[in-house]
């Protein structure tokens, strides 16, 4: 099949970008659309062209690397799949398809349709760990962690980090990667210790790097490719007041 | 010092160190708009008084006036109602406009191509509709509250509720911008009241669909409450 990308082409942090359109011939079903994208870079390196830049790594889902809005959705609108996992045969031939960064002031457009995320480092920075201390290693399973929390740790800790809820949202919030960071660890024993501090100072990270705050329109949830529910920001929201109100003074 | 005194001492603190969070601000709001939303309910239920006649709303509206007695004076208890509603309608606009403007600069550059994929008409004009019920309530404490617009000179009698509402929604573009608001008001509250179940960490993967139908019911219903006045009147049903 062909198809026709309209693609925001950006030298660097400073120049302003612009939309490119670009025709790509031969793509077949079996591509994912990373493939896709690689077969246009091989075709305008050939003219001596840039090749657009967009970041990548496992090309299997886990490791957060790509992500960009495909016709105006975050990761193409497949629920629960990544831009590497999206497989070229929900295309047709003759589709024209638009493809446009993440949009955020926390995440800076580098260069095309690469956006520096390092925001996100500095939110599990301020208290996405926990702290042990050195010493022989623990039994394993010397910690029971009832059903239920283990669970809601396992689903949390699957968000991968990708931002495509700050690019879906309306706000450019960062209300569920934040989210899913802290439920991880405050559903678990290992996690109580520091489970004010931590909500705290990773609420106050996130509202430092210039994300928004939820309005509760859904957007996240709706194209996050591991499906975290917004309920982990009601948890979140929860664990802030009482973080906030009850803290014990030092 | 007991480590309840210190927590009493530096509750103040606390609570201000909740308004300055952003998910502070929003658990205001959301607590705000739960006190404004049991108000409106109130008040809804109370304007279908006027299908009992003049005589059952007039002496509804002396009750709201009376009641307390000997307790609390003439009028003292709507007095302490109207303050809360009145810190709560501050709060909320503030909070609301307060996060609007950090939202805004979160996204200094737009997309050109977005689209939305989850978000319902009552999320996307929460701003805007809440600017038009903000206007609204200024307008209808004028109107029917003080009698200062849209009667003609001693046509407003204080405490004649009947009369007055026959005389105000007889001016047809004054009840047709009353159900005008309370559009904006089904929309608000149709994203308002799950939005605060929401904030307030009470939605759940499992309940999310039963939650935003009955907020959805409570705001139809008090949408249809409130319009069944001025419709009436307008029909020639009250008069
Ligand atoms: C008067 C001007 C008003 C303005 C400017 C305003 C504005 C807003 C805005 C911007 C939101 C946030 C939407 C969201 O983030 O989900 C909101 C939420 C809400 N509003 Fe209003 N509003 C107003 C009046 C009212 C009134 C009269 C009521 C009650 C009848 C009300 C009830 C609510 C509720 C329950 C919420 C949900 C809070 C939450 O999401 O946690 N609002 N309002
Ligand atoms: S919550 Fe979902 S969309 Fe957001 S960063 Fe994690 S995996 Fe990506
Ligand atoms: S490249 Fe690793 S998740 Fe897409």
């Amino acid at each position: 099949m062909n198809l026709t990308l309209k693609v925001w082409r950006q030298q660097d942090a400073k120049a302003a970008g612009k939309f490119v359109s670009y025709q790509v011939q031969n793509v077949t079903p079996d591509m994912s659309f990373l493939e896709m994208l690689d077969l246009l870079n091989e075709n305008l390196q050939t003219k001596g062209e840039a090749p657009v830049v967009f970041e990548h790594d496992c090309r299997e889902g886990i490791c957060g690397s790509c992500g960009f809005l495909i016709n105006g959705v975050a990761h193409g609108g497949h629920r629960g799949t990544t831009v590497c996992q999206l497989s070229m045969r929900f295309f047709k031939d003759g589709d024209s398809l638009t493809l446009e960064p993440w949009r955020a002031k926390a995440f800076p457009v580098l260069r095309d349709l690469a956006v520096d995320r390092s925001a996100f480092d500095r939110i599990i920075q301020a208290g996405g760990f926990i702290s042990a201390p050195t010493g022989g290693a623990p039994d394993a399973n010397a910690i029971l962690v009832p059903k239920n929390d283990a669970e809601r740790a396992f689903d949390a800790a699957a968000c991968i980090g990708c931002g495509a809820c700050v690019a879906a949202c309306p706000n450019a919030a960062a209300m569920l990667f934040t989210s899913a960071k802290i439920t991880h660890l405050n559903s678990l024993p290992q996690g109580q210790p520091q489970r004010d501090q931590r909500t705290l100072d990773m609420v106050a990270a996130m509202t430092e790097e210039d994300f928004g705050s939820c309005t509760n329109h859904g957007e996240c949830e709706a194209v996050c490719p591991k499906e975290i529910p917004i309920e982990f920001i009601g948890r979140m929201n929860r664990d802030l007041i009482h973080a906030t109100l009850h803290r014990r003074g030092e | 010092m007991t480590e309840s005194a210190v927590a009493t001492k530096a509750a103040p603190n606390r609570l201000l160190a909740l308004w300055s969070s952003v998910i502070g601000k929003k658990v205001v709001m959301a607590l705000t708009g739960a006190v404004l939303v049991l108000f409106v309910i109130a008040h809804m239920v109370g304007n279908l008084k006027i299908f009992s006649g003049p005589v059952e709303i007039n002496a509804y509206s002396r009750f709201l006036r009376e009641v307390g007695y000997p307790e609390l004076g003439y009028g003292q208890l709507l007095w302490i109602v109207r303050i809360v509603l009145l810190i709560c309608a501050v709060l909320h606009i503030t909070a609301a406009t307060q996060l609007t403007v950090m939202n805004r600069k979160a996204r200094p550059i737009g997309y050109e191509s977005k689209k939305d994929v989850e978000t319902t008409w009552g999320a996307l004009t929460m701003r805007w509709g809440g600017v038009l019920l903000a206007v609204f309530i200024v307008f209808h404490l004028f109107h029917f509250t003080a009698g200062m617009v849209g009667f003609q000179p001693g046509q407003f009698e204080h405490l004649m509720v009947y009369q007055n509402v026959v005389a105000g929604f007889s001016v047809v573009s004054i009840a047709l911008f009353y159900i005008l608001a309370m559009c904006a008001l089904c929309l608000h509250l149709d994203h308002g009241i799950w939005s605060a179940l929401q904030t307030l960490g009470w939605v759940t993967t499992d309940n999310t669909k039963s939650l935003r139908i009955i907020s959805r019911l409570i705001a139809i219903v008090i949408f249809a409450g409130f319009i069944s006045v001025p419709i009436s009147v307008l029909a020639g049903w009250v008069r």
